[in-house]
């Protein structure tokens, strides 16, 4: 038997709340976090896409302005998100070379990147600033919170596009079964509601265009989706092996229980119409937890609002789930939240892992018209999932063909 | 052409806004790295902002000279004549 991991600390800033408990009843209620971008270069670069989903409480409200001066903002919100679910954990001891940080992101230090080209291009070289290479490198949330934490056991950066969040807790479970750490910081962060990024997704005619309406925009099932929405922010996660957390007397949310990571090797964006690959991240995970599909009670869907991207992942629940998926219980959270792209995975495993702890299901807005060939249960009002030993999944795919699971089991 | 002073008062300031310190803490006879704790990458971002800030030019191999606040004033007064 493997060493049994749980989670034990919970940390985020999001845009529908700067911190977890904000977040959490944000999400049991059904808000949008999707507004208009009150920036100049909207207009300057006259770009198609005019909202996102920004972080609810800016960054600069949490940490100081000389911390903030050597963070890309992405990093500034791993930094956020760790030292809330840190506090959470209530961990007042720990060995520091058995702590690990798995934080990922899809993107990286993209803000800092382009400031430094602009830069460069506007008043030379010699102003380019000596912090430019550590902020803009996509470990560089990782390597903040082992700063900030003094995690010695190893800071690791999965970067699998809109996986990335998810991939870091099954990073993390793997350090702790393999025995290469007793505590990790997992998460995911992300800052790229910049006008490149937000340029180059609307031109693969990724991101909803629907301008007028932001807090409709993000309509995951829908018959009128037509994009996501990009979002911004971070979660953090700690994961523990059992024996440290009961030893501690540790409040304990829940099992990470099995996590699995396939790739499709079909596209470099499309997902696979028949959800191959993600069928079989499903498939072992389960296994991996030592669950079955009748033990699956919740699925917090990847589910981004795309015409091409919901479809599959139902394709694959119902060849993982089979009948019984008429019985699970599907939030979009990404309806309420936006696109958080390499953080969205850890943010969307602490709405599950808080799903299953107060056996409730957040619930999905803007389905007006639930596409007809995706016939699932989903929460569109809140609703209590049922009681018993019961597992919860939360599945992440991403452009190059990734595909992530993660599998929580009550405790 | 700044006096002293006003090049102390525009390095304070600098400093202040990489490091956070109180800019009455940063005097003539404080060192970067002893007295002040301010490390290397630092040190390059304030020795860029001065530069731009003072409208001078102060060369890399000049930068290990800077060893004082002082050494730097004196340094800024000098490429500004």
């Amino acid at each position: 038997m493997p060493r049994k991991v749980v989670i034990t600390g919970l940390g985020a800033t999001t845009p529908i709340g700067g911190d977890v408990p904000t977040m959490w009843a944000n999400a049991l209620t059904g808000v949008s976090g999707a507004r208009t971008i009150e920036a100049d270069w909207v207009q300057k670069y006259e770009l198609p896409v005019t909202f996102a989903a920004q972080i609810a409480t800016g960054a600069s409200e949490v940490l100081s302005r000389v911390e903030s001066k050597r963070m890309d903002p992405s990093t500034q919100f791993a930094v956020v998100a760790a030292r809330e679910a840190w506090r959470d954990s209530g961990i007042e001891e720990v060995d520091k070379d058995r702590l690990a940080v798995a934080f990922a992101t899809g993107i990286g230090g993209v803000w800092t990147l382009l400031d430094a080209w602009d830069t460069l291009r506007e008043k030379g070289p010699r102003r380019v600033l000596p912090m430019t290479v550590p902020m803009l490198m996509p470990n560089g949330p990782a390597a903040a919170v082992s700063l900030d934490l003094g995690a010695r056991a190893g800071a690791h950066t999965p970067v699998s596009a809109c996986a990335s969040g998810t991939e870091a807790l099954h990073q993390g479970l793997e350090l702790i079964r393999s025995g290469k750490a007793d505590v990790v910081m997992c998460g995911g962060a992300e800052a790229a509601i910049h006008p490149m990024p937000i340029a180059a997704f609307a031109s693969m005619q990724a991101l909803s265009r629907r301008n007028s309406e932001p807090e409709l925009a993000s309509r995951p099932y829908d018959t009128d989706r037509d994009g996501f929405v990009m979002g911004e922010g971070a979660g953090a996660l700690v994961i523990e092996a059992e024996e440290h957390a009961l030893a501690r007397g540790a409040r304990i949310y829940a099992e990470l229980a099995g996590t699995s990571v396939t790739a499709d090797a079909y596209h470099i964006t499309a997902p696979d119409p028949e959800g191959l690959g993600a069928t079989r991240a499903l498939k072992a995970a389960l296994f991996d937890a030592r669950a079955q599909a009748e033990d699956v009670v919740h699925v917090n869907a990847h589910a981004t609002s795309t015409p091409v991207g919901d479809k599959p992942e139902y394709t694959a629940l119902n060849a993982a789930l089979g009948a019984h998926l008429d019985q699970v219980a599907v939030s979009a959270t990404k309806s309420q939240t936006g696109h958080l792209l390499g953080a969205s995975g850890a943010m969307e495993a602490i709405m599950t892992v808080l799903a299953l702890h107060e056996r409730k299901a957040p619930v999905t807005i803007n389905l007006d018209n639930q596409d007809p060939e995706i016939p699932l249960d989903i929460v569109t009002a809140p609703r209590d999932l049922p009681a018993g030993d019961v597992v919860a999944l939360s599945n992440s795919f991403g452009f190059g063909g990734h595909n992530a699971v993660i599998v929580l089991r009550n405790v | 052409m700044a006096s002293n002073e006003e090049i102390l008062a525009g390095l304070a300031e600098i400093v202040n806004e990489e490091t956070g310190l109180a800019p009455e803490s940063v005097e003539m006879d404080k060192s970067f790295t002893d007295d002040l704790d301010i490390d290397s990458i630092s040190m390059m971002t304030i020795v860029v902002n001065a530069e731009e800030k003072f409208g001078v030019r102060i060369p890399d191999e000049e930068v290990k000279n800077l060893k004082t606040v002082g050494d730097a004033v004196t340094f800024i007064s000098g490429a500004q004549a």
